[in-house]
């Protein structure tokens, strides 16, 4: 059987769908590394506590349940910023990505330990199990959670493209994404700039913790942990100095993944892992310079 | 003055070592394994310290030095009458092949390494964020390899039957000896030229220094301490799975060293046993034999919270990341 033959128009949805939700994972992440230079290892863990709280509110309606989501993974992010990411702006890149780091290990081990399965969790998001369901399209069976999150992400980004390009906030958070102490010198506010970065981020790791949850309703300490490494590999090979090549390799590493899952059985896929960061090595030798930094790899004096 | 600083760098540590290991000597055998695992902790730190510490520069991928050591010390000495079983898809070399306890701590220091070498002659060119992710996906790429492929180890299972001879001496040996390898290594040209690099990478290449080839003899020495940690690791537990050298190991050694102090090897030493002791503490909080009574993970918390703090309050760790030296006053 030939790759290209396995290759159906259902795996393509079906990857599409993937595609897009990593996008918007990209998105979040490249957000913020733009004004802080701070890659955001504990991202997936603001996933996994908005599908936590999505877990513990099952019986509410969908409506509160989703606020709630939102309430949640917005208050941790701006909690995250004051407390953590403000105090070490100043510091070194190393110490910032150890910090979150640390960050994500903490989320996952408060979740670990709130996790008693006494009866308080809802396996499913109840409430959302209805996007589960598949409708007919043109033959092929595509879950409306795929559409939604097709739907979301293309939308969500057009405004995002809209608020960069169009208002004086949008100028000048690509302005610090730039060159941030000089758009500080010519007065744009850090503060507004970082708050309003991480606030963003925050609304995106909450949409994407609702699509994964009604993906996958199984809630873990882990949940999210996988798809973050995959996005922050698909951000770096996209090169996360602009936050369209991040979002870029945000989506084709989603899709490329959900391409050759859906089209290899799974004892070929087992080594998949190693190619791809095989691969992300490779791409970090041939250009360390033109994904990370603007300038040689050794920094000028 | 100056002399009795450079040998108090060797000699606290070196005491603090004996210390412990004097303490897992007489230990009961239900809290030796506390003991012997702070003893472990300070080998792995100083091993990522001699990288990290010198260079300046992040390595998420250490554990995997620890983790090629770690089963290659395990596989060698699994009995041969019972590795056709548990081990039946091994390399025939490996599978025929069973070597004594030294000679596995020094086979694990070799494996560990040449990896070292074969990773960082391409990535020792990355520094900064690059390097950070780089060295993670070699961490993952090593996880991968080695929990899929049965050729060269147990795969998904637990590699066990493996003989425990990482005992008080051993462990106190082990760790003194990484510690005496990594003070020397500081005082070294080599060691010294690196921390000019990491002090001014621009200056130092100026001044005719190879950045890449001193980054690479501190990253291969580095790997060939971890493999032996590993194999030291490994001798302890009796059984591994690949996942106990992973993710979490990473983060606990990378968390140990930075609550030390990331800069110095007086700082790896008291970040490894600071927070391993404390570690057991909540270890037992959590079964319920110290004072407190801790839900479990507990212990995970406190250590992620603990490492949090320290860095946003001191990002330069408890030893502000100076070597142990006497009080002003006293060395004038």
């Amino acid at each position: 059987m030939s790759l290209v033959a396995a290759v159906d128009a259902q795996t393509l949805v079906d990857a599409v769908g993937l595609g897009a939700v990593y996008a918007l994972m990209a998105v979040g992440i490249g957000l913020v590394f733009g004004v802080l230079r701070l890659v955001n290892f504990a991202y997936g863990q603001l996933v996994m506590a908005g599908a936590y709280t999505l877990a513990f509110t099952s019986a509410w309606p969908a409506a509160a349940s989703i606020g709630a989501c939102f309430a949640v993974v917005l208050a941790l992010s701006l909690a995250l910023e004051r407390s953590v990411f403000r105090p070490l702006r100043t510091q070194s890149p190393a110490v910032m990505l150890v910090t979150t780091f640390a960050i994500a290990f903490l989320l996952q081990s408060v979740a670990l330990v709130l996790d008693v399965r006494d009866g308080t969790i809802g396996e499913a998001a109840r409430s959302l199990g209805g996007l589960n369901q598949a409708v007919s399209v043109g033959g092929v069976d595509v879950r409306k959670v795929t559409i939604v999150a097709v739907v979301v992400a293309a939308t969500a980004l057009g405004l995002l493209a809209l608020l960069l390009a169009r208002t004086t906030i949008g100028l000048h958070m690509r302005a610090a994404a730039a060159d941030f102490r000089t758009a500080r010198l010519l007065g744009v506010q850090a503060d507004r700039v970082i708050g309003l970065a991480v606030l963003l981020s925050g609304l995106l790791a909450a949409t994407v913790a609702v699509i994964l949850t009604v993906q996958s309703p199984l809630v873990a300490p882990d949940f999210a942990l996988k798809e973050t490494i995959f996005v922050l590999v698909g951000v770096v090979v996209g090169g996360l100095d602009r936050l369209w090549t991040a979002t870029l390799g945000g989506f084709a590493i989603g899709f490329a993944s959900g391409v050759i899952n859906g089209a290899l059985p799974t004892d070929k896929t087992v080594f998949l892992p190693s190619a791809v960061f095989a691969l992300v090595i490779l791409v970090l030798l041939l250009r360390p310079a033109g994904l990370f930094a603007r300038g040689p790899a050794v920094e000028r004096v | 003055m100056k002399r009795v600083d450079t040998a108090l760098g060797l000699l606290v540590p070196a005491i603090l070592v004996v210390i412990v290991g004097v303490l897992a000597a007489t230990a009961s055998r239900a809290n030796e394994i506390h003991y012997l695992s702070a003893l472990v902790a300070v080998a792995m730190v100083v091993a990522i310290y001699v990288f990290v510490g010198n260079s300046g520069v992040l390595s998420f991928g250490q554990i995997s030095f620890v983790a090629v050591g770690a089963f290659a010390a395990g596989v060698l000495t699994v009995p041969s009458q019972s590795k056709s079983f548990v081990l039946p898809d091994l390399f025939p070399f490996l599978r025929d092949t069973t070597v004594g306890n030294l000679a596995s701590l020094g086979i694990a220091a070799a494996v560990g390494g040449a990896f070292a070498f074969l990773v960082g002659m391409p990535l020792m060119r990355l520094s900064g964020l690059a390097a950070g992710i780089a060295t993670f996906a070699v961490l993952e790429v090593t996880h991968n390899l080695l929990r899929e492929w049965t050729s060269i180890g147990p795969g998904a299972t637990t590699l066990s039957l493996v003989p425990e001879t990482t005992d008080a001496l051993q462990a106190t040996l082990g760790a003194l000896a990484v510690v005496l390898v990594a003070w020397l290594y500081g005082l070294s040209r080599p060691g010294r030229l690196l921390r000019a690099t990491r002090e001014d990478a621009a200056a130092a290449q100026a001044v005719g220094v190879s950045v890449h080839r001193q980054r690479l003899g501190a990253f291969t020495l580095s790997g060939v301490l971890a493999g032996f940690a590993g194999g030291l690791y490994v001798h302890m537990l009796g059984s591994i799975t690949t996942e106990q050298v992973y993710l979490e190991l990473t983060f606990l050694t990378l968390a140990m060293l930075v609550v030390g102090g990331i800069a110095s090897l007086w700082g790896a030493v008291v970040g490894a046993l600071a927070v391993s002791g404390l570690d057991s503490l909540l270890a037992k909080a959590e079964d319920g034999s110290f004072v407190l009574d801790a839900p479990s993970g507990t212990r995970l918390v406190v250590v992620g919270a603990m490492m949090a703090l320290v860095l946003v309050l001191r990002p330069a760790g408890i030893t502000g990341g100076r070597e142990l030296s006497l009080p002003r006053k006293m060395s004038e």
